[in-house]
């Protein structure tokens, strides 16, 4: 069967833009480590790591129409999975500091295997592409989707967090894990490993980012689409769309992961508030504006907004949050598509023009 | 195209605010920072924290300032939000280059400014009582350690023979570390546990726990609910129709601000433990609420954790004074010993483990919402965050 024939026309303007936003882009996080100074290149590198979580939201739901509500589900299995490796590694062999005091006596058995530094890393994938395949079986089989799916994903993220608070002992309870020393034999806190994380992260996020766009370009790709526009129609065609979605959402959620896992030594800290309904909805909210339809955008988005919570926070400390959601509404009504809509519409007006 | 240029460009130069601005070694200002949470669930506490801070900033300008420099404050918002903590006292550190910084209630936000502080040799001046176990040798502890909150309330109940107690916490830290303490002492004491629950922090349905009171009916309940829970908690209490009388609650997490949110209807006769309450008969104290009426509103109340924040601005200015600099070994130096009368009486801090002698007061809420304090240990209280000298607690740490 051969794949309906592409509208060229349509996609002129988004492919510009897409490569006017890789050039950039690329300029712009090569540049970075020589014009800022540490403290900035760290939020930078955080920034970046919800950029990839921000490019698995803009697979899922805008090639795929999944709303996906609870991503910081697969960030969080992601961040503890590293987060457990680098606990374990620093107390090299006693109990992590938490667990003293929290009254635990004996290592747990969930924590042993995650000493490996092996099988922690291999975990920071496994376990949330596990748990997206589990849920996308029993979810897009039964032709869940909508809202139903995004309440389903967003109590998921609401579970989580009950879970790990209340399992002090086990998880660090509302503190979550921090105060770590070692990131494979580095010193975490010093500039020249952040430094090095901070190109880890900006490698990772370029090569997923170009993998996410073969992948959207495929075949697979297109089919993605055609489920998102009309579920019923590919299935008449003899598709199965759970499949579709589920190995997506799988491949959103490794993302996540990954993102997760890189955003513990950048930041320092993996703890329940970074991953319940709040922040997997401010990561939804950053691929709206950037411009959900567009994996740029999403990267984008997710960028814009993680540095305007930061200056908006620094300058004026009192009212930020109303500028960040002022932010929003005006993007979003201005601009539905999000940022990269409206560029996308500029590169396609000035190439009419000529 | 020359938009998108712009906004990635602007993102990813992630601009240097005030890079260039002085750092606290300019000539006629010092830098300190101040970071609470003033939004999410913890800024109708720490807001008023800030507050008092800023209060006591600006009567140490007024009176020359600090080594003849006046203090800038920094201020940053904390949002309720742990890894935001962290972020923000790196920031004050590394680009604000601050002297000091005050900030923190939660225990979470504590523990995740701790490696900031340490990793960069950075001053915390720690406002609010807490579980102890820890001094971090870059934090100060201005509120209370267990010793001087927790385990005088226990002494206060098993001396009025309240025997039997149910405990009531939320689900983090602060509470879960409170009741193994208070486990210990039961044990050593001859006092029994009726039963331990923990709910959510935020929770608001305390229905099936109320019964779970009233079935187990115990002498007291010792309360180590938190913020917005204890609303509900006492009203539920309330329309259950157990009073005060009946089974009295010894709070920790309640003082005046968290009284006036509850209604003191709701809790008037049930007890307290703090180390200072608005109505603490001092001096220094007469000043305090004076002062704090006349530049936040008449309505405003004071209460233990602003005062302690107060009081940690001005043994940090002493410190620095002693010191003759705002660098960090020497004004950790100077700071053991250094003493000052303050609304809650002497304060004095302990060179060993950075926490500050503290007089232990128990208090009943009253009908118009003020404390009045009904026991006070009489002297300062050498902090101990280990227990270390209270032979019940040999198995805690």
């Amino acid at each position: 069967m051969t794949a309906p024939e592409e509208p060229v026309r349509r996609w002129r303007g988004t492919a510009g833009f897409a490569a006017v936003f890789s050039a950039v882009a690329v300029l712009a996080l090569v540049a970075a480590p020589l014009l800022l100074e540490p403290f900035r290149l760290g939020l930078l590198a955080k920034y970046l790591c919800y950029a990839i979580v921000a490019l698995g939201i803009g697979l899922a739901w805008g090639q795929g129409g999944m709303l996906t509500l609870g991503q910081g589900v697969f960030f969080g299995l992601g961040g503890y999975a590293m987060g457990m490796y680098l606990k374990l590694n620093d107390a090299g062999g006693d109990l992590p500091d938490f667990m003293v005091w929290s009254g635990v006596e004996e290592l747990p058995a969930l924590w042993k295997p995650f000493a490996n530094p092996v099988f922690a890393p291999a975990m920071v994938v496994v376990l949330p592409v596990a748990v997206a395949l589990l849920l996308g079986t029993l979810v897009f089989r039964q032709r869940v989707r909508g809202a139903y799916f995004a309440i389903l994903t967003q109590a998921l993220a609401a579970a989580l967090v009950i879970l790990l608070v209340g399992q002090q002992g086990l998880t660090g309870g509302t503190n979550g894990l921090t105060n770590f020393f070692g990131f494979f034999g580095h010193d975490v806190a010093a500039d020249e490993t952040q430094r090095g994380l901070y190109l880890l992260v900006a490698a990772v996020l370029g090569a997923l980012y170009l993998g996410a766009r073969q992948l959207v370009r495929s075949r697979f790709g297109r089919l993605l689409l055609a489920v998102r526009d009309g579920e019923d129609r590919v299935r008449f065609l003899g598709y199965d769309p759970a499949v579709v979605k589920t190995l997506t959402f799988a491949v959103s959620a490794g993302m996540a992961g990954i993102a997760g896992a890189l955003f513990v030594p950048v930041v320092g800290i993996i703890s329940p508030a970074l991953l319940g309904v709040v922040p997997s909805l401010e990561l939804v909210v950053a691929v709206a504006v950037g411009g959900r339809f567009e994996l740029a955008g999403a990267v984008l988005g997710a960028v814009v907004m993680g540095y305007a919570r930061t200056y908006f926070s620094e300058e004026l400390p009192d009212a930020w949050l109303y500028l960040q959601g002022a932010l929003f509404v005006l993007v979003m009504t201005l601009a539905p598509k999000g940022l990269a809509g409206l560029a996308a519409g500029l590169v396609r007006r000035r190439e009419a023009r000529a | 195209m020359v938009f998108a240029l712009a906004v990635t460009a602007l993102a990813a130069c992630a601009g240097q605010p005030a890079a260039d601005e002085a750092s606290s070694g300019s000539s006629d200002t010092i830098k300190v920072g101040i970071l609470h949470s003033l939004s999410g669930t913890m800024a109708i506490s720490e807001v008023t924290v800030k507050d008092a801070e800023l209060l006591a900033i600006d009567e140490i300008n007024a009176a020359g300032g600090v080594l003849g420099k006046k203090l800038r404050p920094v201020v940053e918002d904390g949002a309720s939000d742990w890894p935001t903590f962290a972020e923000k006292a790196t920031k004050l550190i590394a680009q604000d280059r601050v002297a000091a910084v005050f900030g923190g209630w939660t225990s979470a936000s504590r523990k995740a400014m701790l490696p900031v502080f340490e990793k960069r040799k950075a001053l915390l001046w720690y406002p609010v009582q807490y579980e102890g176990l820890e001094s971090s040798p870059y934090i100060f502890y201005t509120g209370a350690t267990t010793n001087q909150q927790i385990v005088p309330a226990l002494d206060y109940l098993k001396e009025q023979g309240e025997k039997k107690l149910f405990l009531v916490g939320s689900d983090y830290v602060f509470p879960r570390t409170a009741n193994k303490i208070i486990k210990a002492y039961a044990a050593a004491n001859g006092m029994e546990i009726l039963g331990e629950e923990y709910t959510p922090l935020g929770h608001t349905e305390y229905g099936t726990l109320v019964n779970k009171i009233a079935e187990a009916k115990p002498d007291a309940v010792f309360n180590t609910l938190n913020g917005d829970s204890n609303v509900a908690f006492f009203k539920q209490l309330k329309s259950a129709g157990i009073g005060a009388d009946q089974i009295p609650a010894m709070s920790v997490s309640v003082a005046e601000e968290e009284v006036k949110a509850i209604g003191p209807d709701n809790i008037a006769g049930h007890l307290v433990a703090w180390n200072y309450y608005q109505t603490t008969e001092t001096p220094e104290n007469e000043k305090f609420v004076a002062a704090f009426k006349a530049k936040y509103g008449a309505d405003k109340v004071t209460s233990d954790p602003m005062e302690a924040g107060y009081n940690a601005v001005y043994l940090w200015a002493e410190a620095v004074e002693k010191a003759g600099t705002t660098d960090v070994e020497a004004v950790k130096k100077a700071a053991a010993g250094v003493g000052l009368d303050r609304p809650e009486g002497k304060v004095t801090i302990d060179g060993d483990n950075q926490h500050v002698y503290k007089t232990a007061r128990i208090g009943v809420i009253q009908p118009d919402g003020q404390i009045k304090e009904v026991w006070n240990s009489g002297e300062p209280i050498k902090p101990d965050p280990y227990l270390k000298t209270y032979s019940w607690a040999g198995g805690l740490v």
